[in-house]
């Protein structure tokens, strides 16, 4: 079933140096239950293509779809988990108190708030941690602790924009695992935008080449790996000819301009 | 925090001392200057004297006689103190010549100015963040506000107040509020804009009201802005008060205090009333500061 579809969407900023095409003719299908990855050179519109898919970006031509509605409906059916490269936790608040917000303003039940919070504490593996305040926990735990905020409410699309970009790569091996585990068992639907190749070959069963001026897709590439990704996975030969085509994608993008 | 990595073996009271150095030298030269400047301005009258009477000062009688006179120039620092203590301590505090009578009088109206242009300020930036006429048209009035001088608004609130039988605490108190409500309408705007775009963003991914949205977000981020605010406005509004009092027919506050010791050149008693009103506006900043450190320090938002 398509989640989100979009047909030559096109998004240009206008700003005092003229305007800046941000996303040209960008048309994409992305299923239920996908994990979709967007890879590119600094710049390229994978940021702004997944704020328009979360409605904080409107494309000023092509039609971008959700579920069978406008990203707008969508957002105010509170169908995205939003997940930003700072964990943008609330100081003033817990743990449990910040994955509580979203909660909050969503009016969920008491009971049902406290229940949902331990679930998806579990989930990052952050049982216990609940009562502590953001700067008690490192960087990583911070970032997992953002993770659950988004996903407490059930949201079935989660939009995550480099999450693990600020983190190590020892720390970000261990998140990278944890999350494809929940990806499997949430069935949740999963837009990722890397900088890093091999995350996004680990994680994804599409990825999403893309170069920029004008911000569009060269390349899309649908990963034959299997569901059940151990780390070792990446020392397969399957897996170094897909980081290969990922990597050709990539150049070409280059050698357009 | 920061004390913590003090060289080791140093004591509370050495850590303590080692703060206080730089103030209490600062406050010796202060006083040191004062004298001389005391003895510099009176001497002229002290000479005259001595001319008159026909007698040579020594250099020694000069500057005792300088630092002792009933209605000097300039007062010298132990005679302000002993003013203020005279004031403070040597009066029933309900009499009319207790220091401690007249400061409740200006604190009690400083107090309800400064909770009046508080809720007026808070109320202003609210409106003003939250609506795009009221963005553009409530802040050069607001500015205006304070370009007009207190000093001959004040007589007239007074008289317009009086004319309608209200006279007392109230009208003083608007000018506190007047002067006061500008520093928290500034600080709460700023305070109630710097929730980042990010946050913001979490905000509307989530369909947040905009009440939602100012409780949740936007009020706990101002908080430290409001806080630093606050500081200004008090002492705004112990000033405010203060002019409130002096249009001529006060007879109670330390304004009333300083206006009638010139009237009858009393020097010592302007002083003593000046530090009072100092001492009062400091203890009502440091009020404020521990609060803010309180509240700041259980939201997690001190430094
Ligand atoms: N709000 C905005 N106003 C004007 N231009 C913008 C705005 N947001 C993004 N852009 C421009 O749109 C283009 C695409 O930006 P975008 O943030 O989507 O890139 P990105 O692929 O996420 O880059 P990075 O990998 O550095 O995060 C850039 O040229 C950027 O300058
Ligand atoms: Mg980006």
């Amino acid at each position: 079933m398509t989640v989100i579809q979009a047909r030559d969407v096109s998004l240009t900023f206008q700003t005092a140096d003229g305007p800046v095409h941000a996303l040209k003719d960008v048309s994409l299908t992305i299923e239920r239950g996908d994990f979709v990855s967007f890879i590119g050179p600094s710049g390229c519109g994978k940021t702004t293509f997944l704020r328009a898919i979360a409605a904080l970006e409107t494309p000023t031509a092509g039609k971008l779809e959700v579920a069978d509605m406008t990203p707008d409906q969508a957002r105010r059916q509170r169908a995205y988990g939003y997940v930003f490269q700072a964990p943008g936790l609330y100081p003033w608040r817990t743990i449990a108190g910040n994955i509580s917000l979203p909660l909050e303003i969503m009016g969920f039940a008491r009971a049902d708030r406290l229940q949902r919070i331990a679930r998806v504490l579990d989930l990052v593996d952050l049982a216990g941690f609940g009562g502590k305040y953001p700067w008690q926990l490192s960087g990583g735990m911070q970032q997992r602790a953002s993770i659950a905020r988004a996903l407490a409410f059930d949201a079935d699309i989660l939009l995550m924009d480099e999450p693990f970009g600020a983190l190590d790569e020892i720390v970000r091996d261990r998140l990278n695992e944890a999350l494809l585990d929940l990806w499997k068992k949430t069935g949740k639907t999963i837009g990722f935008v890397t900088h890093s190749i091999p995350e996004a070959v680990y994680l994804s069963t599409k990825i999403v080449v893309m170069s920029p001026r004008p911000g569009r897709i060269t390349r899309v590439i649908d990963s034959p790996l299997p569901r059940d990704r151990p780390l070792e996975i990446r020392d397969t030969p399957e897996f170094i000819a897909l980081a290969q085509q990922v990597r050709d994608g990539l150049r070409e993008g280059h050698s357009y301009d | 925090m920061t004390e913590a990595t003090a060289s080791p073996g140093s004591t509370v009271l050495g850590r303590g001392l080692g703060r206080a150095l730089p103030i209490l030298t600062v406050l010796l030269a202060i006083i040191a200057i004062w004298y001389l400047a005391a003895i510099w301005m009176n001497a002229t009258w002290v000479r005259d004297q001595a001319v008159r009477a026909d007698t040579v000062l020594t250099t020694g009688d000069l500057i005792r006689q300088t630092l002792t006179l009933e209605r000097p120039v300039l007062p010298a620092p132990h005679q302000v103190a002993a003013g203020l203590w005279e004031g403070i301590a040597g009066q029933k505090i309900t009499s009319k010549r207790s220091l401690v009578w007249h400061g409740w009088v200006t604190l009690s109206a400083t107090l309800a100015g400064f909770a009046i242009g508080t809720a007026a300020g808070v109320l202003l930036a609210v409106g003003i963040v939250h609506n795009r006429a009221m963005d553009q048209s409530v802040m050069p009035w607001a500015v205006a506000s304070q370009t007009v001088p207190i000093l001959a608004i004040a007589p007239m609130v007074i008289v317009v107040f009086a004319s309608m039988g209200v006279t007392g605490l109230l009208p003083k108190a608007m000018i506190a509020a007047w002067l006061s409500f500008f520093p928290v309408l500034v600080g709460m705007v700023k305070g109630l804009r710097t929730p980042d775009a990010m946050q913001l963003d979490l905000m509307h991914s989530w369909n947040a009201s905009r009440v939602q949205q100012f409780w949740r977000l936007r009020l706990p981020s101002s908080l430290p802005y409001l806080f630093a605010s606050l500081k200004v406005a008090i002492a705004a509004a112990l000033v405010g008060t203060i002019v409130g009092e002096l249009p001529a027919g006060a007879t109670s506050g330390l304004g009333a205090r300083l206006l009638s010791g010139s009237y009858y050149g009393q020097t010592v008693q302007i002083w003593a009333a000046l530090f009072a009103a100092a001492i009062l506006a400091a203890v009502l900043v440091m009020l404020i500061g521990a609060l803010e450190r309180l509240t700041l320090r259980r939201m997690g938002l001190a430094r």
